[in-house]
């Protein structure tokens, strides 16, 4: 590779002498102090403005934090999911139905089969956690179109988010953690959540009141937070997403979640799949102007306008070691042409959480600091 | 590379050499490169270069930053994502069309005087820099393929993946890819700390070569 910079030193008669060379006579001049000032003000700027956006300085909320945070309440797990750290792989197809085709473009709602990823799982960081006692289940679906597209979703069986924003969200992380001195977490600290964010006295009631199924296929899904659907003719519409369980509703009874196997929902599911596929609707709701787009929080009226999209088919199963969705990031912001994220910043947050999640849990299974009950691998 | 000779020989020959992508050196290139009146080598560097480079600074420095509030950020991140993956491939496009600038259109000397220690950091940062523009957007590229996430670009456009989906080439290339963004970032504080030396302390004409024509007075 020619390197002309280390060319000898060629005759250049137009280049400049230096002045400050020139000046001293022979002599090595004293190097200006001002100028050598100003060159370090500079570089010492930019690199305290580059550690402020890294957030390395500054006191903001970071990814990075809200990950720690999730990662001390669910404790040590290496190779694991940060939360939602229990589930297994799923995987079918999804029928569009055509109806969805005048909200958006997404070749998903026209095409007639398109194979699913997914994976169920329970809320919570431990992935050892009992299943039946677990108030919040998930669906995560990955959905690969003929046109290339993809469509990832992460739901939950709530039908609201606790808080309206990632700083909410933190402080009720913050205030679950236990407190070293008793174990259990600070009453004061949940208090003071509950004060800042009253919005989370709705979800907790449901946490309370709402029914609980016996089976991860028996239980809907919901998107919650709210998406920018886009129509052919250009019209634009905020929607939310929900999979709606087409098995019939059975109670799991206070007593049978205490008497359950730790590993109940899934012996559940694959004597299910045993019998035969497990379908969802997948229903859309349409928000009407005024509703709240970027709150998750807050659920829409019962009256808006409602879509069924198509069916969603689950045949099989895998455990999530060494399965498919192992090293699936399921970040809701991965969505095909025709639908769009909101503003709505739990959306953002989760997005960024997820990502630190996945480069954790890949570099732990990578750099072989995990186990085989995370890796699936034959040791 | 030729030593410390200076005399019109070694300069028919080195000369010669550095531009012999674009063409073999002929009786007639030789003769030019040999007349020291005639301006064997640039005192500035040509427009390309210069265009590109100021192009590119800009677009280098926003996506350092760009990509290190996007891991940190809880609430820019979607916006700033869609920026980077583009803006990412877009700056490797750009250094293409500046490396072959640079093998077919030497850059002026540096100055005779410069202590020999400074001109070969001047080089190795050069091709330091010429090489974190390159692999920097094919890790990025790579690394979201391993990592089984589409390479989305603006509109919905997916560029095809590099690499299959796999996580210990997923970790090593992202581990890399945090690891050599923090060195493009030193190395472009001292190339900027250097440049600025050149123009405010040494004043020899280095800062101008790249910051001016070669018509303008330095």
């Amino acid at each position: 590779m020619p390197e002309p910079d280390t060319a000898p030193p060629a005759p250049a008669p137009d280049h400049p002498r230096p002045p400050a060379a020139a000046g001293g006579g022979g002599s090595t001049p004293r190097p200006p102090l001002l100028p050598l000032l100003g060159i370090g003000a500079i570089v010492l700027s930019l690199g305290a403005a580059l550690a402020w956006a890294a957030g390395w300085t500054g006191g903001r909320l970071t990814a990075q934090q809200m990950t720690d945070t999730i990662e001390a309440g669910g404790g040590n797990h290496p190779g694991f999911r940060r939360a939602h750290s229990k589930g297994v792989c799923v995987s079918g197809v999804f029928r569009g139905n055509g109806a969805a085709q005048k909200l958006s473009t997404a070749r998903v709602f026209a095409q007639t089969e398109t194979p699913v990823l997914g994976r169920l799982s329970i809320g919570g960081g431990s992935p050892q956690a009992p299943e039946a006692k677990a108030r919040v289940r998930s669906l995560a679906l990955l959905l690969r179109s003929d046109d290339g597209q993809e469509w990832r979703t992460a739901m939950n069986s709530f039908p609201f988010f606790v808080v309206a924003t990632p700083e909410g969200f933190q402080a009720q992380a913050e205030a679950s953690l236990p407190d070293p001195a008793t174990g259990k977490p600070d009453p004061a600290r949940q208090a003071d959540f509950a004060r800042r964010f009253p919005e989370a006295r709705k979800f907790q009631e449901w946490a309370r009141s709402a029914p609980w199924s016996n089976s991860w296929a028996n239980t809907p899904y919901n998107g919650v937070n709210a998406f920018r659907f886009h129509a052919a003719d250009g019209s634009e519409h905020f929607v939310r997403w929900s999979f709606r369980p087409q098995a019939a509703f059975e109670p799991l009874s206070p007593e049978q979640r205490e008497q359950a196997d730790a590993d109940f929902l899934q012996q559940d599911l694959a004597a299910r799949l045993a019998q035969g596929p497990l379908r969802w609707d997948l229903v859309l709701t349409v928000a009407a102007p005024g509703d709240p787009v970027n709150d998750p929080s807050q659920p829409w009226p019962e009256a808006r306008e409602q879509i069924v999209a198509g069916t969603l088919t689950l045949d099989a199963s895998q455990p999530q070691a060494g399965g498919p969705c192992r090293d699936i990031n399921y970040d809701p912001l991965i969505l095909p042409r025709g639908i769009s994220a909101s503003d709505d910043p739990v959306l953002a947050a989760r997005s960024a959480v997820y990502a630190h999640s996945f480069n954790r849990r890949e570099r732990e299974i990578a750099f072989g600091r995990t186990q085989a009950t995370a890796t699936g691998a034959q040791q | 590379m030729s030593t410390d000779e200076s005399t019109a020989a070694a300069a028919v020959h080195s000369i010669p050499a550095a531009s012999a992508p674009s063409s073999a050196p002929s009786a007639q290139g030789a003769a030019v490169a040999g007349a020291p009146t005639q301006l064997p080598v640039p005192a500035h560097f040509n427009a390309a270069a210069r265009l590109l480079h100021w192009l590119m600074a800009p677009l280098i420095l926003a996506m350092l930053f760009v990509g290190v509030a996007m891991m940190a950020s809880v609430h820019n991140r979607p916006w700033m994502v869609d920026l980077h993956r583009p803006l990412g491939i877009a700056i490797l496009a750009l250094a293409l069309l500046r490396l072959g600038n640079r093998l077919r259109h030497p850059p002026p000397p540096l100055p005779a005087d410069l202590p020999r220690w400074q001109a070969r950091a001047a080089v190795a940062s050069h091709w330091l820099l010429y090489a974190l523009f390159i692999a920097m957007p094919l890790i990025g590229w790579a690394m979201l393929s391993a990592g089984g996430y589409p390479v989305e670009m603006i509109g919905g456009l997916h560029l095809p993946p590099l690499l299959p989906q796999d996580v210990t080439l997923y970790a090593v290339l992202r581990t890399a890819h945090g690891w050599l963004a923090k060195l493009l970032f030193a190395t472009v504080l001292l190339h900027l700390a250097a440049a600025l030396f050149h123009a405010w302390v040494r004043r020899d004409g280095v800062f101008s070569s790249m910051a001016r024509g070669r018509s303008a007075p330095d």
